[in-house]
């Protein structure tokens, strides 16, 4: 497909470039064989013809957009998490209500119970998606809480390195080493149950690590880049060159981490919140729905639509973390077929 | 004499390896003047870049220390300002051209931004669209065409010639008084080196900065530049006006330089390069740091026993030769010097 793109350019290089149309920018090749820009882009500009550069977020859109999964990843997720931000206009029912004329209904049209009732008569459908809506605000604010965290660390350890480095870099490991439930189940056990906020924060000050590494690494091969150097010629300031210079290198990675950490956020807060940990009740949770059904073993309806919605979730987001991360490399250049 | 811009006194920077401490830069001095172009030659590794660098605080610290020295640039020491001091100066008052440019350009910014950076940098108040302007003026400057479109576009857009363009264009954002060119055509292929040069020398006229050239192309500084250092394991070995420098060397080092470029107007077979390697600079060769490699010392005792001080010669005042024979050197001029000097 892209092939053909230029392909095109090549045959018919001088017609005027229209809105669809891109001049392929230098060094493109169709099959290895490097295709001469024909003229030159200053010439091209001077008869007047218009040349639209591709950016790099037009290349990484249309990379993501060929990966199919990605794709199919990103449908599903804004279909589930657009439920969960529009529960109170989708939920046929809210989150407690109870309906005393359908207990223990297997999933049914009638009354729109479409997952079934539990014993007290709460809509399971409404339950559901009230729990995404409770998952993806802990998932979204663990990954944006967790991500600033990693950042930070990982850009001025990597940025000043030595004893600064060591210090942060130690620090990280040790995060790193703590049983993570161990400490979230001491941590609930203390603290008790909570609101979403509480778990999403304890959540956020132990999955900072694995960003801060990556973005150190990063920021530890560009600090000794020329353009680091030559901006420090310019006279840029330390701040300016980690955040105006590197930051931006260090997007891609985290993006993807961010990404993945929704999907892992929302599986541990799942998991707490399944041993009594986590989110208190009544605020529903995937989780507490998936314990609350234990209770019923016969009311498969109560298991699998919760325990469905929490896999369906983590593997939209990893196929769309997938695509990001092969989409935001910027050492790609082949647009995926 | 005007007063120099800029005076370096007894510079010296080391640097701690694992095999011990190399000394780049040793005890050597030279004053910069308003105005003029200074070239720096010598071998890699003979302290050329480094000399520069280390006076901008721009060598790492640690591994590289000043020993000693100063560095007096507009009456400030400059080895003696604060980080924050320095930073206002460089890129301001002192601005750098640096040897590659495919990698001194950000990758993710676009070259318009990085240009107005430098502005920004300094002048934070500056309105963007100011900036701008500026930035697309200076692109004008150094000969890159439709630089409005140019601005809004990043580094891999750009052919090696304009990223350097685009690098000058940055370092004259903001009118330095002092330009240091670090091999600025090193990485650039010999017709866009011509061009580089012209936009430097346009640059230059049009600024009237002071403009340290450091380079290993003789060529380069016969046309561009005119005082010459040539340096050789850390120190200085001869100084002088360019026509000096070509027409009556009287360094063997510098002689050795230019007879190792192959000449086009002669049918030679082979290149004559200076025997030898460029000396350790842990271990470095007692009395002359050159008398190893060197064809006049034939293991004369002063060679390597005395280090030979930078001393005025025949030649004329003006010119300093840190070589124990030099006046053994009289009509002893390179085969370089006819084709370049009498021009």
């Amino acid at each position: 497909m892209g092939i053909s793109i230029r392909a095109s350019a090549m045959t018919d290089p001088i017609t005027p470039v229209s809105e669809d149309r891109e001049v392929a920018p230098p060094q493109q090749t169709v099959d290895g064989v490097p295709i001469a820009p024909v003229g030159g882009l200053d010439t091209a500009l001077d008869q007047g013809l218009e040349v639209k550069a591709r950016s790099q977020w037009n290349y990484a859109r249309r990379r993501f957009v060929r990966h199919r999964l990605a794709m199919v990843g990103l449908v599903v997720l804004i279909i589930v998490f657009g439920a969960g931000i529009f529960a109170n206009y989708i939920a046929p029912y809210s989150f407690s209500e109870i309906d005393l004329t359908n207990l223990i209904s297997p999933p049914t049209t009638v009354g729109h119970h479409f997952f079934g009732t539990d014993a007290i008569g709460r809509d399971y459908f409404s339950r559901v998606i009230y729990g995404i809506r409770t998952s993806e605000e802990v998932g979204v604010f663990v990954a944006i809480l967790s991500s600033l965290i990693g950042l930070v660390v990982g850009a001025i350890a990597g940025y000043y390195g030595g004893v600064v480095d060591n210090l942060l870099m130690r620090t990280t490991d040790l995060v790193l080493t703590l049983p993570f439930l161990a400490i979230l189940l001491t941590a609930s056990a203390l603290l008790g149950q909570g609101s979403q906020w509480r778990v999403s924060i304890i959540l956020a000050l132990l999955f900072w690590t694995g960003l801060a590494r990556v973005v150190r690494g990063i920021f530890l091969s560009l600090r000794e880049k020329e353009y680091v150097e030559a901006a420090k010629a310019a006279g840029a300031g330390d701040a300016r060159i980690m955040f105006r210079h590197i930051l931006p290198n260090t997007l891609g990675p985290i993006i993807v981490n961010g990404t993945l950490a929704v999907a892992t956020a929302i599986l541990i807060e799942a998991a707490l919140s399944f041993l009594g940990f986590g989110i208190k009740p009544p605020t529903p949770s995937l989780g507490v729905l998936v314990s609350d059904a234990q209770a019923n073993p016969q009311q498969w309806w109560l298991t699998v639509f919760p325990g469905l919605t929490i896999v369906i979730i983590v593997l939209a987001i990893n196929f769309v973390g997938d695509g990001l991360r092969d989409a935001l490399d910027p050492t790609q250049r082949r647009v995926r077929a | 004499m005007p007063e120099p811009l800029l005076s370096i006194k007894n510079l010296a920077v080391e640097f701690k390896t694992d095999d011990g401490i190399v000394q780049a830069v040793d005890d050597i001095s030279y004053d910069v003047f308003p105005g003029e172009t200074v070239g720096i030659v010598g071998e890699s590794g003979s302290g050329k870049s480094v000399s520069t660098l280390s006076i901008l605080g721009l060598i790492p610290q640690p591994p590289g220390r000043i020993v000693s020295g100063e560095a007096v640039f507009k009456g400030r020491d400059l080895l003696k300002l604060k980080k924050k001091e320095l930073q206002r100066l460089r890129g301001d008052e002192v601005a750098m051209v640096f040897q590659d440019p495919m990698t001194s350009l950000n990758p993710v910014l676009r070259v318009g931004n990085q240009v107005g950076e430098a502005i920004k940098a300094h002048y934070p108040k500056e309105s963007d669209d100011k900036v701008k302007e500026r930035v697309i003026e200076l692109l004008r400057l150094v000969g890159v065409p439709n630089p409005d479109v140019r601005y809004t576009q990043y580094p891999h857009e750009f052919s090696g010639g304009m990223r350097q363009r685009a690098m000058i264009a940055m370092a004259i954002a903001n009118s330095p008084s002092l330009l240091i060119a670090d091999e600025p055509t090193t990485a650039l292929d010999v017709t866009i080196q011509a061009q580089v040069l012209e936009v430097l020398k346009t640059v230059q006229e049009e600024t009237d900065a002071a403009t340290i050239l450091i380079t290993h192309d003789l060529g380069i500084v016969a046309e561009l530049c005119e005082r010459v250092l040539v340096m050789y394991a850390g120190k200085i070995v001869e100084q002088g006006d360019v026509h000096t420098i070509f027409q009556n060397p009287r360094h063997p080092y510098t002689i050795g330089l230019m007879d190792s470029l192959p000449k086009l107007t002669e049918d030679e077979d082979w290149l004559r390069p200076i025997p030898g390697q460029p000396p350790s600079l842990i271990n470095r060769p007692s009395g002359c740091a050159f008398h190893p490699r060197c064809f006049l010392s034939q293991g004369r005792l002063p060679c390597h026993t005395e280090v030979p001080p930078l001393r005025s010669t025949d030649v004329g005042e003006g010119h300093l030769s840190a070589c124990h024979f030099a006046e053994e050197l009289v009509g002893r001029r390179s085969k370089f010097a006819q084709p370049v000097g009498a021009s």
